[in-house]
């Protein structure tokens, strides 16, 4: 097991820059999610760390190594792709076994290693079935199995879960937790999906553009966005935004663009009147006989909770409720932000600006 | 609408159909007339020549003569005939050297070209080139270039001084049998290195990504992804590679007509030679008939070259 540094890493096709300068510090045994829409760069990162790119710029170094010029082979790294990239010609067995055999181990080493990963994923009676003959899930099993026989020092996992449906993504995705809490190898995983990011992670990438824009525990993340993209990226549903600008003085407000007031503990100092955008999650909101009064849009149960689109104003805000709402579409409904959980960010750059 | 109202208004129609009508509405039926232009003109031209031929080797046929039945008498004849067994072993020689080399090469311009170049898409235009040139365009651009007087060969090699005198490409037993060989390859490369190309670009890159990270050299990628993924394709493609080699005609007939002292003879050329030119269609379709073994024997091959590979079959991964 080894940490992975990454200092100031860039990458560029030709002119086109899709890398600026990225540093991450990964500690040894950490469950690292790099987060992030499509193009991103969170796969590229993902693929100079394991080799298949060349870094244009910057260093990563596992453990104590630069690895900028070692290839893959060397960095002693496994890695999970999204598509699995199992070998369709080799058995289950073979699959897993093939790194192994490439450096001629000796055949009771590669079986014994070979079983006992088959044993962690309950692989056993698929060994010699060929990768056509298995389940999506299954399939996936194979392709950690693979990376676990080698007992490398970094785990990589490219978006290994997209292909599976929603139920068996779920599973699987407990099972990669299981995983790691049991051989605590250094795992840096990527996905598009800020939930998997959420549930598995011990730490959480968040980037964007080819930047890193939040860095930090998942309930960190949700509890303090750092600026309107993170802010809209973890949480789901997303945090209503909505423009407008901040009221200092002793009663502090926010007053949105269409004149609705709303609630706010704290002023930052000197904000009095500047430009901001109010952030409110769906679950903040309660509905309270004091609150503002919204006119109900979509009401969606879901039986454990209750969204509702609600209209204050002339803008939209998705609630969730733990309650049952029974009111219907063109009702109204009164509803409050909770003030101490709402975030301020700055209108311009969108830097988060309440505390 | 109750279920009393239903059967009234379905009932009726049900009997209203005819056989005709219900003949007309199968999708087998139909199915049929559109496979019979296919299945005619595969008779006509494939199934009745292929037997007429058959049978025409077991009579003593002529031309401007329908012959009578004679039994094996034909084959007899040409078992005892060394010009045949020459002739035979000029077919398996031929198409043993030309196939081994067309894969090897053809095999190598495909991995080449599946590579990030320059200019691939033109590079890859340019591979396509000898197999458009018809046949026997290209036989007449090689009758001259193995020409005994006028060979650019030769006189290339003679002006740097290589050799002394021309080189007597055609005029030479061996000398012969090589040339029709390099002509035959020259043209039959192409086909088995587009070919194989279409194979290697259905190889997820990822497999070879994955493989690099479990420790392979770009020979171990070669030897323990590319060429077992690739292993069906080769089984089609070399299959049609040595029929066609096999069974080559034009290209024998234009550069040497079967010489010198018929080293360069196949059993085409020969059957031609003997059923059309000297008329003994029954003698002539006798060789026609004799080469049906050894094209059986190589689809067989790759027939069950192609069955081992369970790993293929369904779904792709």
């Amino acid at each position: 097991m080894a940490s992975v540094n990454i200092r100031d890493v860039r990458k560029a096709y030709g002119a086109t820059h899709v890398i600026h300068g990225v540093d991450i510090d990964i500690e040894d045994g950490e469950f690292v999610i790099l987060v992030g829409p499509s193009g991103c760069g969170k796969s590229t990162l993902l693929r100079m760390i394991a080799g298949l790119e060349n870094i244009t710029d910057g260093e990563i170094s596992i453990g104590d190594r630069v690895v900028n010029d070692v290839p893959p082979k060397e960095r002693d790294i496994a890695m999970v792709f999204q598509n699995y990239a199992l070998y369709p010609h080799m058995t289950v067995a073979d699959n897993m076994a093939f790194s192994m055999k490439l450096r001629n181990a000796p055949k009771d080493e590669i079986d014994a290693r070979v079983n006992k990963a088959a044993g962690i994923l309950g692989l056993g009676p698929l060994l010699d079935r060929y990768p056509r003959q298995l389940s999506g899930g299954q399939r996936q099993r194979v392709a950690m199995g693979r990376a676990i026989v080698r007992d490398p020092q970094v785990f990589l996992f490219d978006e290994p879960l997209s292909n599976l449906d929603a139920k068996l993504r779920v599973q699987m995705r407990t099972e990669i937790k299981e995983l790691h809490q049991r051989l605590k190898t250094t795992t840096v995983y990527v996905t598009h999906d800020q939930i998997e990011a959420m549930t598995m992670a011990d730490k959480i990438v968040v980037m964007h553009d080819g930047i890193v824009e939040q860095m930090g525990a998942p309930l960190e993340l949700y509890d303090r966005p750092a600026n309107l993209f993170v802010a809209g990226f973890i949480g789901s549903p997303a945090m209503n935004f909505v423009k407008g600008k901040i009221k200092a003085g002793a009663k502090p407000c926010f007053e949105t663009e269409d004149g609705t007031i709303m609630p706010l503990n704290t002023a930052p100092e000197g904000s009095d009147g500047r430009p901001a955008v109010y952030g409110i999650r769906p679950e903040h909101f309660r509905l309270t006989e004091d609150g503002i009064p919204a006119e109900v849009v979509v009401v969606e149960p879901t039986g454990s909770e209750t969204q509702v689109v609600a209209r204050i104003g002339g803008h939209e805000y998705v609630c969730v409720f733990r309650e049952r709402v029974t009111a219907g579409p063109g009702e109204t409904i009164r509803i409050a932000p909770d003030p101490d959980l709402v975030h301020v960010f700055d209108a311009e750059g969108g830097k988060r600006l309440s505390r | 609408m109750s279920d009393d109202a239903m059967v009234a208004r379905i009932k009726p129609a049900r009997r209203e159909t005819t056989s005709w009508e219900r003949l007309k509405a199968n999708r087998n039926w139909l199915g049929f007339w559109f496979m019979v232009p296919a299945m005619a003109f595969l008779i006509l031209f494939l199934a009745y020549p292929l037997i007429l031929g058959v049978w025409l080797s077991f009579t003593d046929a002529r031309i401007g003569r329908p012959g009578v039945f004679v039994g094996i008498e034909n084959y007899e004849w040409l078992a005892g005939d060394t010009n045949f067994w020459l002739v035979v072993f000029n077919t398996l020689f031929y198409t043993l050297v030309a196939s081994v080399v067309k894969f090897a090469v053809g095999l190598y311009l495909a991995l080449l070209l599946n590579e990030r170049m320059p200019f691939k898409a033109m590079i890859r235009a340019v591979v396509l080139i000898p197999f458009i040139v018809p046949t026997v365009l290209s036989a007449i651009a090689f009758w001259w270039i193995y020409d005994s007087q006028f060979s650019i060969v030769s006189w290339s090699l003679r002006n740097l001084g290589l050799i002394e005198g021309n080189i007597n490409f055609l005029g030479d037993t061996w000398n012969a049998r090589w040339s029709v060989i390099f002509a035959n390859v020259w043209r039959g490369i192409p086909f088995i290195a587009i070919t194989l190309l279409a194979g290697l670009q259905t190889v997820s890159p990822s497999l070879y990504e994955a493989a690099t990270i479990d420790g392979a050299n770009s020979w171990q990628r070669f030897r323990y992804i590319t060429y077992p993924l690739l292993t069906p394709i080769i089984a089609v493609v070399m299959t049609f590679s040595v029929l066609f080699t096999f069974t080559d005609f034009q290209l024998i007939w234009v550069l040497t007509r079967g010489g010198p002292v018929n080293a360069t003879h196949l059993m085409a050329t020969l059957s031609y030679q003997r059923a059309i030119l000297g008329g003994n269609l029954g003698e002539g379709a006798a060789i026609s008939t004799a080469m049906i073994p050894f094209l059986f024997a190589a689809i067989m091959i790759s027939w069950f070259g192609l069955q081992r590979r369970k790993w293929q079959q369904g779904e792709d991964n």
